[in-house]
């Protein structure tokens, strides 16, 4: 083994032999903080320092997002109105919203593969245009590509940003073995279940070393069992990695399980209805009662939602359903 | 092994018949060759190297041809895939265009270009790139979004783009196209080699009409076939094969 080898798996250990990772290692743009006490800091950015953002400093800032767009018909439709919403470094929010309410799209904002009618997206306090390489979307149908490799797949972000083919080998090894996948390097994706793909995914998106990843509902089309794996995976990746995370899904206590908050969207317009802090200690199970109480309160507001996209949909009869995410 | 014993019947009986028909001396042999008679043209065609240098040139022209109509076919059908108004205008166009057959551009070429191997390349080119045009475009269109998305989403973009994700992510839908294009380009190139002395496949098929052998014009008729079966069964049903392989697909695309 050359030096140069040595020094590169140094780097990037393998996560299931040493106890510790430092999460500055993998990328020392985000904050360092032990996994075990994370639960227990509640909203974790007030008053801690960080390594170089102010703590003022919003990870995400949205404001004042509005989409409009023409349906078939020639209307106006406003789809998100005036979304405004910061999300810490290193928080980890859920948003929930009945089906229809902008929540993928607004997702879909915010990696900048559309663009928005009005409003700015801030990372950092920067505004961004465009995709990015800094946050990184995980689609609900894992979006890997069929003819590459596992290894191809979480390889083909790196690739783009030109790293080395060394630099790519190794990383690609750490991610894949983050998401218990290191033996599946050389597999196709049609060869592997539905989890073990959202998995790749996870590992593709973080081989790009994103400071956000955005996902659109990854775990939706899953077994509970398999759904339920990835929850405790992501927790403890996101804990590992001190990433970033906004969480879309339609499913309350999924959004409760996993953040530090849920915030939850109105119908057509699209608007922040309200947001939820989650203060319940991690480990967090789906069935704790803790996590049921707290989806009551959350889902009496968001049966409202429900019932008037419900009415809305009923009335409108045969008017076709519009997604702008599916548009481009 | 039963297919392989199909396979030798058929091809015996039908070779059977030929020499039946041809031994029954209906037709003068120099008008209905014996299967032994090509035989012979075969082999002396390649013994005195005219058939080797035939195909050599024949194959570096279709290559050729057939690489410019890929790459011009898939520019222009992702332009028109992405382009309302290109899509509008100039995919009737294209459309109504592959009806017509590519010897029709031969006095154009012979003006244009002049009597040389670039009027061949021409009409090559034109018989295959709407092929390849239509099926490019229709490939960036049944291709799911979500490559696009997730290319640009981890960096990809402009060429990178286009070649990393774009053009793997449509093969499977445009293979078929390529194919198709590569057979129409192959005829093309026959076709106008025939009307124009030039080595070539054509002009040594056409020599055996002017010098009326026709054990010669069978010969070199079996080779243009067996080069079309060749690259088709090795190239593209190779290329089929590995996108089977990695996509997953069980039937043929």
């Amino acid at each position: 083994m050359s030096a140069s080898a040595q020094n590169l798996s140094a780097q990037y250990p393998v996560p299931v032999e040493p106890p510790v990772i430092d999460p500055a290692v993998i990328d020392p743009r985000t904050p360092v903080r032990s996994g075990s006490t994370r639960g227990k800091l509640g909203p974790v950015s007030v008053g801690t320092p960080l390594l170089d953002a102010p703590p003022a400093i919003a990870k995400v800032g949205l404001d004042d997002i509005c989409l409009s767009y023409k349906t078939e018909s020639g209307e106006r439709l406003l789809a998100l109105d005036r979304i405004n919403l910061e999300v810490k470094p290193g928080e980890f929010a859920c948003i929930v919203g009945p089906s229809g309410c902008g929540k993928s799209t607004l997702l879909h904002l915010i990696a900048g593969l559309h663009q928005q009618t009005s409003g700015r997206i801030l990372i950092d306090g920067k505004p961004v245009q465009g995709t990015g390489t800094d946050r990184i979307l995980i689609f609900q149908e894992h979006g890997l590509f069929p003819w590459l490799t596992v290894g191809g797949n979480v390889e083909f972000g790196m690739k783009m940003k030109g790293l080395s083919k060394a630099e790519r080998e190794e990383k690609t090894r750490y991610y894949l073995r983050l998401v218990h996948l290191g033996k599946f390097k050389d597999s196709y994706i049609h060869q592997l279940s539905g989890g073990m793909r959202q998995r790749v995914a996870i590992a593709r998106a973080l081989a790009t070393e994103p400071d956000v990843l955005l996902m659109d509902e990854p775990f939706a089309a899953l077994d509970a069992q398999t759904r339920d794996l990835l929850h405790d995976e992501l927790e403890r990746i996101w804990s590992e990695t001190g990433r970033t995370i906004i969480f879309v899904t339609h499913n309350v206590r999924e959004a409760i399980r996993l953040g530090d908050r849920v915030v939850l969207l109105s119908f057509r317009p699209g608007r922040v209805k309200s947001e939820f802090q989650i203060d319940l200690p991690r480990p967090r199970h789906l069935e704790d009662a803790n996590v049921a109480r707290v989806a009551r309160e959350i889902l009496g507001e968001l049966r409202e939602e429900i019932n008037r996209s419900l009415e809305v949909e009923y009335n409108e009869g045969a008017k076709p359903h519009v997604e702008v995410g599916a548009e481009a | 092994m039963k297919r392989a014993a199909r396979f030798i019947v058929f091809y015996a009986g039908l070779l059977g018949l030929w020499t039946l028909l041809a031994e029954l001396k209906i037709w003068p042999p120099y008008l209905f060759p014996t299967p032994w008679g090509v035989g012979q043209a075969l082999y002396a065609g390649f013994q005195d190297h005219s058939y080797w240098i035939a195909i050599r040139v024949s194959m570096e022209r279709v290559l050729i041809g057939y690489a410019i109509s890929v790459v011009l076919g898939m520019i222009l059908g992702l332009g028109v895939a992405s382009n309302k108004f290109l899509e509008e205008t100039m995919g009737g166009l294209l459309v109504s265009l592959q009806s017509l057959p590519s010897i029709c551009w031969w006095p154009l070429a012979l003006l244009w270009f002049g009597l040389n191997q670039n009027a061949i390349l021409f009409v090559v080119v034109m018989g295959s790139l709407l092929s390849v045009t239509l099926a490019m475009e229709d490939g960036r269109k049944q291709m799911p979004k979500i490559f696009g998305m997730a290319g640009r989403n981890l960096g990809a973009s402009g060429f990178k783009l286009f070649w990393y994700v774009l053009l793997p992510a449509s093969l499977p839908f445009i293979v078929s196209g390529l194919k198709q294009g590569w057979a129409f380009a192959w005829r093309s190139l026959i076709t106008a080699e025939m009307l124009y002395l030039s080595l070539g496949l054509g002009q040594v098929l056409m020599m055996g009409r002017d010098l009326n052998d026709m054990s010669a014009v069978i010969a070199v008729m079996i080779l243009i076939i067996a080069i079309g079966y060749v690259v088709d069964g090795v190239v593209f049903k190779g290329m089929e094969r590995r996108l089977q392989h990695k996509w997953g697909l069980t039937a043929a695309t």
